[in-house]
């Protein structure tokens, strides 16, 4: 049977160092396949975190030769064999151990985002009435998994570090969610001006490209919500209005 | 003792899953502190995976559904061994549940007119199922977690808890590690409530993930609470089968909801061949009007393939036994075909069976909308699990309360599809408000340190050696063992001399896992966290294997060779494990209470 070399990243929040493992591989294998036989063969205590190995939960996220992957969405089959294959943490967030990393800042994040609200309902039971046509926009952002490659991938969270004043890419795509969600009430449109950062975007399309998802967050998400902080607050008709009668 | 954190809540949920965060929900809207621990970060618990849908007579598609053609269409799956007053319950309540969700923010795919669309699926008699495609768990475990983190719910996440600390025959709190640091904590609670999901890991083909070690079902049985329905493991019909590393992950039910075929390797559509007396009068003796129920028509009877799991799943078997199977050992699922009778198939496909489509083509170079996939059947769900009381969810062990697929009772001796989500809605509401009450009810707990502190010192003793096991094995050996014992002993077609020599081959594993030693830190070790998790499976094991021997017929998901056909007195019990006071298993045979008139008369009107 062929074996393939894995260049893993073994350490801790004071440091650590690549380490290669080789392993037999089979038709079909993913990298978090190769991954599971390392830790249960040559390396019981390696860190890797994930649950369903099908693309679903989003929890196994890693840099696969430098690339934001799912492993158990990337196929060897895909991958340069003929040396190793590194595989890495995500490096936007902080070590845990191994390929583990803290994670938590996104969970925080959400919890500061508006919640839903919905308008009353439309029926006596409770229930509301909605086009298929009216919910398809907004159910393309609810595929998102949560495994946070787009924040991974970002530059203003990956090299400028701006967490305390920029949500990334993923609370963009949550927020869209909700604005655009034909029941909500909400209006988050001051928060992503201030606090969510929205601004700090420039549209360099990183995100779609690693989302595995396909949500196109970008063109779909950020261009719009960035529409409506521009309509709400830059409209040179509005403003002019506003000097004239004192209108805010 | 090793240095600990504490924290006190009024109800401690174990389980972040549906039933978790609903019941956490409930019990924090009831004004109560509440405190939810996970194994995963939030949000990626087992429901993330449903696909098919929640099961809910709204009647939105077909007028002529009700919550009584619910109720027997659920006792019958069940093969009438359910608890009928939570079947009962669960068919009246689980409308609200899927009308709770849409007002906390989840968009299901819409009727016509705008109200929450409906499909078809396995042993239900109209479209019942409300989904978003084929990603339905998704859409609820995010509905509920985004509610849920706005509610002032404290969530340890990566949390893992591994003994229930009593206060006399109380349920007081819990010991816990954290993944990340391997730090323990302290958990003082006036009422703990499970909600862990299932055993899939006890199997080597499964659905489930690393997560389904069957921890509140062992939780539950050490600290005294009876344990229910033990035989009826659910090996669900299309799981993968090729490549080797995606064997097991599911297949939902849905393609054969939208006219997915079941064919051996000779194109037969075999499961015509077998269809059982039950189900006869409900099912379409040709292709034609098969078809035509999967595309609404009303005077259209269901095309076998969506039969009940039991059935379908032990129809694959036959094929691949009596070498019909496909080239990886399963057989063939064919959506492809409807190309013959849709314009358009292929985006109709892309459409209803998004994420399949992209599971296969990423997964298996498997094109859905033009080749058949390869399935085999899954270990996949646990019918049984805690015993619990039908109204309020609390298990024989005061104070301490269940839901979800943990607790046993509504599905008896086979769940249909989507009964699985809308139980999480019905009875995590009710478990959580029970908790509630329960605790405002009754005063606060004491914890016993010294059982704190044995436990701790049990989970530390596995660095004992630095990593020189004793009898030359690691945790992640004893836990393929096991899983290859009861996946060729205890599976779906099983017994006596094989599920005797499973018993053997469990008592061998528990002196192993007793002996188990691992290296490393206790920083995110997951060596650590396997070893920690094989107790549990073991009971989980016995559990199913002395519950196995008990039953000596076939019903349901239980299928014994030497026993294969029901037998009336049987079906008139459950089999209740609980751990008798020298620490043995006791199997106990409890009579079902007699179905009450107005329910035993929905049954026979709609049989």
């Amino acid at each position: 049977m062929a074996t393939a070399t894995f260049r893993i990243w073994r350490g801790s929040p004071q440091g650590g160092r690549f380490e290669d493992y080789s392993t037999e591989i089979s038709e079909g294998m993913v990298v978090l396949d190769a991954i599971h036989d390392i830790q249960a063969r040559q390396a019981n205590d390696l860190a890797v975190r994930w649950n369903c190995k099908a693309g679903r939960c989003g929890s196994c996220s890693a840099e696969i030769d430098g690339q934001p992957r799912l492993m158990c969405m990337t196929r060897l089959s895909t991958l340069p064999l003929d040396r190793p294959v590194t595989v890495e943490p995500m490096r936007a967030f902080p070590v845990v151990k191994d390929l583990v990393t803290d994670v938590s800042w996104n969970f925080r994040v959400k919890k500061q985002i508006k919640a839903f609200n919905p308008r009353p309902p439309d029926a006596q039971d409770g229930s509301w009435r909605m086009l298929q046509e009216e919910v398809d926009r907004v159910q393309e952002f609810r595929k998102c998994i949560e495994c946070f490659l787009c924040q991974d991938v970002c530059h203003v969270l990956r090299e400028h570090h701006l967490h305390e004043q920029f949500v990334g890419p993923r609370f963009f795509v949550h927020i869209a969610g909700l604005e655009m969600h034909p029941l909500d009430t909400e209006d988050r449109v001051p928060e992503l001006r201030q606090a969510h950062g929205v601004g700090y975007c420039n549209i360099t399309k990183c995100c779609t490209k690693v989302c595995p998802e396909s949500i196109r967050i970008t063109d779909n998400a950020i261009i719009p919500l960035k529409e409506r902080v521009v309509d709400e607050f830059y409209d040179p008709l509005k403003k002019l209005f506003a000097k004239l009668w004192g209108l805010v | 003792m090793a240095q600990y954190e504490t924290y006190q809540y009024d109800v401690l949920v174990i389980g972040a899953g549906g039933a978790g965060l609903r019941a956490a929900i409930e019990a924090s809207a009831a004004g109560v502190a509440t405190g939810i621990v996970c194994k995963s970060l939030l949000g990626k618990a087992h429901t993330v995976m449903a696909e098919g849908g929640i099961a809910a007579a709204l009647s939105n598609v077909d007028e002529r559904d009700n919550w009584k053609v619910h109720f027997a269409d659920t006792m019958r799956g069940g093969q009438y061994l359910n608890n009928w007053r939570m079947a009962e319950l669960h068919a009246r309540e689980a409308p609200q549940g899927v009308r709770d969700l849409e007002a906390w923010g989840a968009l299901f795919d819409r009727t016509r007119d705008g109200r929450i669309l409906q499909r078809n699926f396995g042993g239900h008699k109209y479209p019942r199922l409300a989904h978003v495609g084929d990603r339905t768990g998704l859409e609820m475990i995010r509905t509920l977690q985004d509610h849920g983190v706005h509610r002032g719910i404290d969530v340890h996440m990566e949390c893992t808890v591994i003994t229930l600390l009593k206060d006399g025959d109380r349920v007081a709190g819990a010991v816990a590690y954290d993944r990340e640091r391997g730090r323990f904590r302290i958990f003082q609670a006036r009422a703990v409530l499970l909600a862990t999901g299932g055993i899939g890991r006890a199997y080597e083909i499964t659905s489930n993930s690393w997560e389904y070690t069957g921890d509140g079902l062992a939780l539950a049985y050490e600290a005294g609470a009876e344990l229910m329905d033990m035989e009826f493991v659910q090996f669900h019909p299309t799981g993968m089968v090729w490549p080797p590393g995606v064997r097991g992950i599911l297949v939902t039910e849905g393609v054969r909801g939208e006219g997915g075929v079941l064919l051996n390797k000779e194109g037969r559509r075999f499961m015509f061949d077998d269809i059982p007396e039950l189900y006869r009068n409900q099912t379409a003796d040709n292709e034609e009007e098969g078809w035509r129920y999967t595309q609404g028509d009303k005077q259209a009877r269901r095309p076998p393939e969506l039969l009940t799991r039991d059935h379908v799943a032990r129809c694959i078997v036959r094929e691949i036994k009596e070498g019909r199977g496909s080239p990886h050992g399963g057989v063939f699922l064919d959506i492809s075909w409807i190309r013959k009778r849709l314009p358009h198939a292929a985006e109709h496909i892309k459409k209803k069976l998004p994420s399949m489509y992209h599971q296969f083509k990423a997964l298996a170079d498997i094109e859905i909308t033009r080749e058949p996939m390869e399935v085999g059947p899954t270990t996949h769900y646990m019918m049984g699990g805690i015993h619990v009381d039908a109204d309020s969810q609390m298990s024989t062990a005061p104070g301490l309360f269940a839901a979800g697929e943990c607790a046993a009772g509504l599905h008896g001796a086979n769940r249909l599809g989507g009964n699985s989500l809308s139980d999480l809605l019905v009875f995590g509401k009710r478990a959580g408000t029970h908790a509630a009450s329960f605790a405002q009810e009754h005063g606060p707990t004491r914890i016993d340190l010294e059982a704190a502190e044995a436990s701790v010192r049990r989970a530390l003793r596995l660095f004992e050696g630095n990593g020189q096991p004793a009898l030359g094995d690691g945790p992640y050996r004893i836990q393929q063992d096991l899983q290859e014992t009861m996946q060729r002993l205890v599976g779906i077609v099983r017994a006596e001399h094989e599920m005797l020599s499973a018993l053997e081959a469990i008592e061998q594993l528990k002196v192993r896992a007793q002996a188990v030693r691992v290296s490393g830190n206790r920083e995110y070790n997951s060596g650590w966290h396997t070893a920690l998790d094989l107790p549990n499976l073991l009971i989980v094991a016995e559990a199913i294997t002395r519950s196995g021997l008990e039953r000596r017929e076939s019903r349901g998901a239980h299928f014994r060779e030497d026993y294969p056909s029901q037998d009336l007195a049987q079906g008139k019990l459950n089999l209740v494990l609980r751990k008798g006071p020298d620490g043995q298993m006791r199997i106990e045979r409890r009579p079902i209470p007699q179905l009450p008139q107005p329910l035993q008369q929905i049954i026979d009107e709609m049989k």
